[in-house]
């Protein structure tokens, strides 16, 4: 254990006085969460509103102050000309219209289908469709409240849905746990591998393989303050998520230092692998970059859902371990699950670093051949 | 088990052979490096010598053939061959980004030497790299001589028995390499044996004895006088001219001249026989008009040696 240890104070030394390296363990995560977080954020706010009121009735004005109070949509324009809204749209200074058609009033107080036209700009087919999805439920909302009690029927089945444990759908929330992971494995997988290949490049490895030290020793010592620092990390990213975006911690702190350690001693063992094959240490990041970057963010659920995507895909997604990670991290942060709970993910991530040590330890030991 | 004379054997090489795919690399080595002795191992780049040493280090396996070294055998025990020798390669590779006491001290760990004897070894090695008081000086920003005794100290710290050094000298400023020969001749005195490799053929003739490696093989060995030996019989004559590219192409013209070769300004030629003598070649190159301001024979360089060697293989490849 003294070699590993000796291995493991060289480390820190070399990290500790690596500006560049250090800047890249801690800062960069850092940057990448309040990048990501205000970023990455699929909440549609402050739409330009534009409202054509011919209505003009009490029944109208409660629409369009539906539409204002409802703090998603800005009014930026009232018009009554089509040239007007049109010129509105193409200049983007309205991304939404709402035209409520003469006698919409009358039309809803006698009980009638009272009509009204929302317009919405479609250049961002995602934005549309969320816009669409607000207006729509605040035209119901609204619509139930004006129309009269007669002309309520009830319909023979209702749905009324609950979100639970992000009642307000914040992407934020859903989108931290990923972060974590991603930024985990940049940290994780491309500065050990980095820190290898160094080694090789410079000539120092084949020194400290003339040496009778053994692979465990060399590993552990080698690993050992990446790992620590990728931990500190990792907190890091989890209080800061907590103080700027609101992430309760529901569940044990325990149980997501578990998942998080295990996380993270697969990276190390990716990054480990990966200085077994490369040579340079730009081939060395390419491949992390390949290996790890790319799969956490397209193919771990951080993003896009994994259940969107075609069973080819879906199969892939199996052995990236970000994906368990990620049901793992969502599951103790955001609903408190126990470790109980956690079965599945938490072995999947422990057979995933058992894999990655051990293939790095036999391709290590093998290049003695 | 093994004959009584081993104990004055610190490496042993029986037609060590290594393979990378349809290449070899080192083909059927066999030589014996005496305990204490300082031993050149020279040849071009490429010839084998660093797989050769790799293997004997128990870092590269060999493919066929055997090695010991300490008595170990290389196949058998590499972890145990690696405890017993020290190495030190071309890039006197230390930590760049550590301070001079910090490279000593991990080495120190990574050969598991105890606290006592790292502080005993660390003050030996800062007194023979001549670092005293410069410990927390970072290995960057050493000169090169610096460097490189530092290197040789880190490789030394456990004491070993065995020394491999390849192309230890290279890069470093004459004074540096002077220097750092009398570190080896002291190394050596202790009963320190010492392979080295190197490039500079003035650094083998200070080597007890040498082998010559040529395409995998070996192509001489003995101390210097014995493998100069290779031209009893083959005078070798030494012009100085003016003109040493016309003098040359002059010599080769005439019979008894086997063959001619550039050093530096002047110019070798080795004869067949000794029947003519340097004046007589003076005559006939001023006859032809060559002007020369020295001729006289002289003794064969171990280059002389080296330059011969490589050709007579590369004429029996051919």
């Amino acid at each position: 254990m003294r070699k590993a240890l000796a291995v493991y104070r060289k480390e820190l030394r070399q990290i500790l006085r690596d500006r560049r390296t250090l800047l890249i363990l801690v800062f960069i995560p850092a940057l990448f969460l309040l990048l990501y977080g205000y970023a990455l954020n699929f909440d549609i706010r402050h739409i330009a509103l534009a409202v054509d009121d011919r209505d003009g009735s009490p029944q109208s004005r409660a629409v369009v102050s539906a539409f204002v109070n409802s703090g998603y949509f800005d009014l930026v324009a009232t018009t009554h000309s089509p040239v007007e809204i049109e010129r509105l749209v193409n200049l983007n200074q309205a991304r939404t219209v709402l035209v409520i058609p003469e006698g919409f009033g009358r039309d809803l107080s006698s009980g009638l289908q009272a009509p009204v036209q929302v317009i919405i700009d479609g250049d961002n087919a995602n934005t549309a469709t969320t816009v669409l999805g607000y207006a729509s439920n605040l035209l119901r909302t609204v619509g139930a409240e004006l129309a009269p009690p007669t002309a309520v029927r009830p319909a023979p089945l209702a749905v009324e849905p609950r979100i639970w444990y992000n009642p307000e759908l914040r992407s934020t929330l859903f989108l931290v746990p990923g972060l974590i992971a991603y930024i985990g494995m940049i940290t994780a997988v491309a500065s050990t591998a980095l820190s290898i290949v160094r080694e090789k490049e410079s000539g120092t490895m084949e020194q400290v393989r003339m040496a009778p030290i053994d692979t465990f020793s060399f590993i552990v010592g080698k690993t050992l303050p990446y790992f620590l620092i990728s931990l500190a990390s990792a907190a890091l990213i989890i209080l800061a998520s907590m103080v700027l975006f609101g992430l309760p911690m529901r569940g044990n702190w325990l149980t997501l230092l578990l998942a998080v350690s295990l996380f993270l001693v697969g990276a190390l063992g990716t990054g480990l692998l990966i200085s077994t094959v490369a040579e340079s240490q730009q081939v060395a990041f390419q491949m992390a970059l390949l290996i790890s970057l790319l799969p956490t963010i397209m193919l771990s659920g951080f993003i896009f859902p994994i259940s969107g995507m075609p069973a080819f895909l879906q199969a892939v997604t199996y052995v990236v371990p970000a994906r368990y990670f990620l049901v793992a991290l969502r599951g103790i942060v955001l609903k408190g699950s126990a470790l109980s709970h956690l079965g599945v993910p938490l072995l999947a991530l422990t057979a995933y670093a058992a894999a990655m040590l051990t293939l790095a330890s036999l391709r290590l030991s093998r290049e003695r051949t | 088990m093994r004959p009584a004379d081993d104990a004055t054997r610190a490496i042993e090489v029986r037609n060590l052979t290594r393979r990378f795919g349809a290449f070899v690399a080192v083909d059927g080595l066999s030589f014996d490096v005496r305990r204490g002795e300082v031993f050149g191992f020279l040849g071009s780049n490429g010839a084998g010598k660093s797989t050769t040493i790799r293997m004997l280090c128990g870092l590269l396996r060999p493919s066929s053939g055997s090695a010991s070294v300490g008595g170990i055998d290389v196949s058998a025990d590499p972890e145990g061959v690696k405890q017993r020798i020290g190495y030190m390669s071309q890039r006197f590779s230390l930590y760049e980004l550590l301070t001079v006491d910090q490279n000593i001290r991990f080495f120190g760990g990574v050969y598991g030497l105890s606290p006592d004897r790292l502080a005993t070894r660390r003050r030996f090695v800062l007194e023979m790299a001549g670092l005293t008081g410069r410990e927390d000086t970072l290995a960057r920003d050493l000169a090169g001589g610096w460097r490189q005794r530092l290197a040789l100290g880190c490789a030394i710290l456990h004491e070993p028995a065995i020394l491999f050094l390849d192309e230890p000298t290279g890069g470093v400023d004459p004074l540096s390499r002077r220097q750092f020969w009398r570190l080896i001749d002291v190394l050596s005195e202790a009963g320190v044996t010492v392979l080295v490799t190197t490039h500079y053929l003035d650094e083998a003739e200070r080597c007890h004895r040498v082998a010559l490696i040529h395409a995998g093989r070996l192509a001489a060995l003995g101390t210097s006088a014995e493998v100069k030996q290779i031209f009893a019989g083959r005078p070798i004559v030494e012009v100085r001219a003016p003109q040493a590219v016309a003098v040359m192409r002059a010599l080769d013209e005439m019979p008894e001249v086997e063959k001619t070769s550039l050093f530096g300004t002047s110019v070798h030629a080795v004869l067949r026989s000794a029947a003519v003598t340097p004046a007589e070649l003076r005559a006939r190159l001023s006859a032809s008009g060559l002007a020369v301001d020295d001729i006289s024979e002289v003794l064969p360089s171990l280059e002389d040696v080296f330059l011969d060697v490589v050709e007579k293989a590369g004429a029996a490849g051919a």
